[in-house]
Order: structure tokens, then C-alpha cells, then sequence
């Protein structure tokens, strides 16, 4: 995140905290860490983006999210670009972001530092139960309901949860 | 010249892509499970978010280079052009053929790309690089995901290792066309910004090699193998794939969701 210089970037981020991802509505876009930068010159605001998968279903959402809130809140031209690099990882989800998951009943994603390099394909990846907090789980799918969760069952309490893939 | 290079190249790296992301489209619904339905079309919208990514840049490049005429974009790059213009491999236009033959396609594949983007991610071009940055996660993902079911299929009942070893025959001449650097990708390995195939084809032999291993399937011996895609020289099955996904866009031009 960046460093907060002035009254109006810091309303801006404010409400920006208020828009949520239409597919985990319990994060909000900063929790995500899908916003880069933002910078506001009277009413004029851009604000900088980073997709999280390439396919991404919900970025075009969350732009319009995003459009809707500042004009609703007086800001005029607003403009959103998109930037590739450095690429999205979830390491830049907040804790508070991963706990409100974890709450929600989604495995919030383990440090990518420790399990998704590149380099280990089949190593099978510890996974704690949100519900029970068992980490005697399974995989039961690599991929979930979105692109950037994977299908996982307790051996526990039984209960099958999302998780959401280091990335 | 080089803008030419650039763009061929893009537009190569975004049309195989697309295709296979239709291709594993037509699994939607249809899938063995749903857990497995869910797997491959969320590999397809991975591989269309990458198309895209290709084809926004690929558009960009045109219309620097013909100021004046009327824009490209992405959906006119992916909607507008036919059969000639397209650069794919022809493994992926392939049908998908049983669940065996599309994991497998999709193993060949992801293999390639795995390789293909950890070199492009250090491209002098930024914005090939970032792409190619982006989608290596992906296709971590999916190169894991695929092994996987080579490995399940091929060392399991007798009938899923006969049909691992018919989509094998189906497929593997056509494995070969991958790794032949056509002109642009020879131009645009020379200019330094692009990855000549060759360079991949020992390591992803290995990472073949060491999969099939595991799944009990052999590595088959060296024989003739299919080309084309990359000059335009399609097989029959890439037009009705562009007649079903262009067929809204030629009926009602400029359509929109």
C-alpha cells in the first residue's frame, strides 16, 4: 500500500475499502490487494488495478463497483487502468482479509513463499480446516467454484470447504 | 519490419490460446464430474484471460503501426478473422476427442507454455514479460492439474490405459509442430524479445518423459510430424470452431454483452 499524502487520497482509499469482490463479497478490494495506486488532483481520480487470474470474470465488476462509488460520492472523472506487473499474488491479501475469509468458511491461501513455488508440482499442500481447524484435509479438486479456489475436505469434521490457492 | 515481427509473434501466442480455451469450452456441462467440468473450463477462462491479454497488446501494435485506419481490437482480432490469419498449432484445433485425449492434449500443452512463459517472463518487451509473468501461475495450475490425470488414467484400469495410449497415437504427431520456430518466432528470438521453441523441446521431453514414467506410458519413438498452423495451413476442424465463435459477431456486427 502506499503512503497516504493528503486528505482526498486518503477519502478515496476510504471508500475504496467499501467495494467488495462480487464473488467473495465478505473481502473488499484492498483486503484483496488488487489496488496499486491511487492519485486524486482535485476531482479528477486515477486509480491503478491488477487483475488477479488473466480470466478474471469479476474485474470488470469491480471496475463499474469502483466507478459507481466515486461518482456517488462527488468525484467526476475517474479513470481505471490495469497493469500487469509485477503480477497479483496473494501474499498481498491483508490478515484482516484473510481471517474475514477464514470466518466465511474459505481456507484463507498459505504463504506463496512456502508451498507454490514453481518448482513443486506435486507436492501436496497443508490446508487448515476453517471450520474445525483440523489440518488433517484433502484436495478433492484443484480447481473450486472461481478460478482462484480449489475444492478441499476435512477428515475431521468432514465438512468439504473452498480454499483459496496461493497465487 | 520489427512492428510486423512483434505483432505476428503476439497474435501467435494469443490464437493458441484462444483456440484451446474453446476447445475446452465445449466441455462445459459435459464434463465426467462436476468437480472436473469445473476444472477445465476454469483452465479455458485462464487461457482466454491470456488470449485476451495477447490480443489487447497485439491490437495496440497494429494500430500504432496504421495510424488512420480503423482500429483494431481485441474482439475484432478474435471474432473478425479467418482461418488463414490464424497462427495456432494444430494440436490444439484437434477435436477434444474422449476425457483421456483432452487432459492429455492439455498436459502437452501446458508443458510448453510452462516452459515457454518462465522464458518470456524475461523478455526486454515489458508487456510480453508481464503477461508471461501473470500467466505462469496459471499454468502451474494447470500443468499440475493435467499431470495429474495422465498419471490417474494412464497407470489405471486397463481400458483407461488403452485410451491413453489411443490419444496418444491421435496426438503425438502433432506434438512436434510446437517446438519448429516459424519465421516470426525465429525473428522475433533474433530481435531478443522472443523464445525460440527449439531451445524448450529437451526440457519439456524430460518433463514428457518423467510424467509418462509415472503413469506407465511410453515415451513414443521419433516419427513424422505435422505442421502448418503457425504459416495458416489449418486442418478442416479450425473453421467450424471460428464458424461457432464467430457467429454472433459476423451475424450482428458489434454486438455487445
Amino acid at each position: 500500500m502506499h503512503a497516504v499524502t493528503d486528505i482526498s487520497t486518503r477519502q478515496v482509499w476510504d471508500l475504496l475499502e467499501e467495494v467488495t469482490d462480487p464473488e467473495v463479497p465478505v473481502l473488499s478490494i484492498l483486503d484483496l490487494g488488487i489496488v496499486r495506486d491511487v492519485k486524486v488532483d482535485n476531482d479528477k481520480v486515477n486509480i491503478v488495478i491488477t487483475p488477479t487470474y488473466s480470466g478474471c470474470p469479476a474485474m470488470d465488476v469491480i471496475s463499474m463497483s469502483i466507478r459507481m462509488q466515486l461518482l456517488s460520492h462527488g468525484y467526476k472523472e475517474i479513470n481505471i487502468s490495469m497493469v500487469l506487473s509485477p503480477a497479483w499474488t496473494t501474499d498481498w491479501m491483508t490478515e484482516a482479509g484473510k481471517q474475514k475469509l477464514k470466518a466465511y468458511g474459505i481456507a484463507p491461501p498459505n504463504h506463496s513463499q512456502q508451498v507454490c513455488k514453481t518448482e513443486l508440482f506435486a507436492d501436496a499442500e497443508a490446508v487448515q480446516c476453517p471450520h474445525c481447524d483440523s489440518w488433517n484435509t484433502r484436495r478433492l479438486s484443484e480447481f473450486g467454484s472461481t478460478a482462484c479456489k480449489s475444492l478441499f475436505q476435512c477428515n475431521d469434521c468432514h465438512e468439504p470447504f473452498d480454499y483459496f490457492k496461493c497465487h | 519490419m520489427q512492428s510486423q515481427t512483434l505483432i505476428n509473434y503476439s497474435l501467435y501466442l494469443a490464437d493458441n490460446t484462444l483456440i484451446l480455451a474453446q476447445r475446452n469450452a465445449e466441455w462445459c456441462g459435459h464434463g465426467p464430474v462436476l468437480e472436473q467440468d469445473i476444472a477445465l473450463t476454469n483452465i479455458s477462462l485462464d487461457l482466454l484471460g491470456q488470449a485476451r491479454s495477447f490480443y489487447q497488446y497485439a491490437a495496440e501494435l497494429i494500430n500504432a503501426a496504421n495510424p488512420g485506419a480503423a482500429p483494431a481490437t481485441e474482439d475484432s482480432l478474435a471474432y473478425l478473422r479467418d482461418v488463414y490469419a490464424f497462427r495456432n498449432c494444430l494440436i490444439n484445433e484437434l477435436p477434444n476427442g474422449d476425457w483421456g485425449q483432452t487432459v492429455l492434449r492439455q498436459f502437452f500443452f501446458s508443458a510448453y507454455q510452462f516452459l515457454l512463459y518462465e522464458k518470456l517472463k524475461q523478455s526486454p518487451d515489458e508487456t510480453l514479460a508481464a503477461i508471461a509473468e501473470k500467466s505462469l501461475k496459471e499454468v502451474t495450475y494447470h500443468l499440475r492439474w493435467s499431470s495429474e490425470w495422465v498419471i490417474r488414467l494412464g497407470d489405471g484400469t486397463e481400458e483407461s490405459h488403452a485410451r491413453m495410449n489411443k490419444a496418444l497415437d491421435e496426438l503425438w504427431s502433432f506434438t512436434g509442430e510446437i517446438f519448429e520456430a516459424a519465421p516470426f518466432e525465429k525473428a522475433a528470438a533474433e530481435a531478443g524479445y522472443g523464445v525460440d521453441p527449439a531451445s524448450l523441446k529437451d526440457a519439456w521431453m524430460e518433463k514428457v518423459t518423467d510424467i509418462f514414467t509415472q503413469a506407465t506410458l511410453t515415451v513414443p519413438a521419433q516419427r513424422w510430424m505435422q505442421t502448418g498452423g503457425k504459416e495458416g495451413k489449418h486442418s478442416e476442424h479450425l473453421g467450424f470452431i471460428l464458424a461457432e465463435m464467430q457467429f454472433l459477431q459476423r451475424a450482428y456486427p458489434n454486438a455487445q454483452w
